[in-house]
């Protein structure tokens, strides 16, 4: 039998949210804000997993498969803007999309 | 009995570090795949197979292929792709695979220490999940499925403007091209994203 202490899970669920939290305020290029993102919401599933295991509920599953939704959603419609936004200031850089010419 | 645990945090974190620190955007979707598997592999060692099993379907197959798919559209890699020389260069592969030997011998290990014995002490089963899934949060399954829609609608208007704008730039790059058959089926082409 293996026990793991909630504890440790959830430790480890807010550092992987902060290395996320920093790759989208360091990196400039919007492939790896778009990454990091995806690791923010990962970990905030990982938080709910052990919780959910923790309280010996479903319930935090449950969430996790509709965060899972929600990323493949935003993946794909963020990755479509990226190749919009490439065609637009020919570069990835987010500094480079500052002006909103409409 | 949390030496598995630690371990598979600890690739997890390090290969976390890796994706956003970077360059190269293939290497770090690489150490994102390793990521989302040691990831998987808690989640197993919590007890919670079926979202393990989601974790490596959707996380580290579906979303990876997607952000694959546009690296490849931007060209961001080296400008010679994948050349044949390319296992010849083992720093390109050397740490996603060292980590993902680390997971697999202790997916390994855990399999022949606790065989077919229940694992955990609070295993929650898919069919609980399910259960849960399509009872009390069955609006939830609703308001997902119009996400996921109305993300669908949303990407292919995207990828419809970037298609319509190639075609007239086709068209009007070869003034003596014709101009009655051609923009439909150039439109209908590049919708993939």
């Amino acid at each position: 039998m293996l026990t793991i202490p909630s504890y440790s899970g959830l430790v480890l669920a807010g550092t992987l949210f902060l290395i996320g939290l920093l790759g989208v305020l360091l990196r400039r290029n919007i492939i790896f804000i778009l990454l990091s993102l995806e690791i923010m919401l990962n970990a905030a599933g990982l938080a709910f997993v052990v919780a959910g295991s923790a309280w010996n509920q479903p319930d935090g599953q449950v969430m996790f498969i509709f965060i899972l939704a929600m990323a493949a959603a935003e993946v794909s419609v963020g990755l479509a803007l990226v190749l919009r936004l490439f065609q637009q200031v020919k570069a990835l850089d987010v500094n480079a999309a500052d002006e909103m010419r409409g | 009995m949390n030496v598995l645990f630690g371990l598979a945090a600890l690739v997890a974190f390090i290969s976390t570090l890796m994706v956003i620190s970077r360059t190269n955007a293939v290497h770090a979707l690489l150490y994102l795949v390793v990521s989302f598997l040691a990831i998987a592999l808690i989640f197993y060692l919590l007890g919670a197979p079926f979202v393990a099993a989601l974790e490596v379907i959707i996380y580290a197959g579906a979303i990876i292929v997607l952000f694959v798919f546009a690296v490849m559209v931007l060209n961001l890699g080296s400008s010679k792709g994948v050349s044949p020389g390319f296992w010849a260069r083992p720093e390109a592969w050397w740490g996603p695979g060292l980590l993902t030997m680390i997971l697999s011998i202790e997916l390994l290990y855990a399999f022949m220490q606790f065989g077919n014995q229940q694992m955990t002490a609070t295993a929650i089963s898919p069919q609980q999940v399910g259960i849960a899934l399509y009872g009390p949060y069955l609006l939830g399954v609703e308001m997902a499925s119009m996400l996921l829609l109305s993300g669908l609608v949303g990407a292919y208007y995207l990828g419809h403007q970037i298609s319509a704008k190639r075609s007239s730039l086709a068209n009007t790059g070869s003034p003596l091209g014709n101009k009655d058959g051609l923009p439909t089926e150039t439109m209908q082409k590049g919708d993939e994203n």
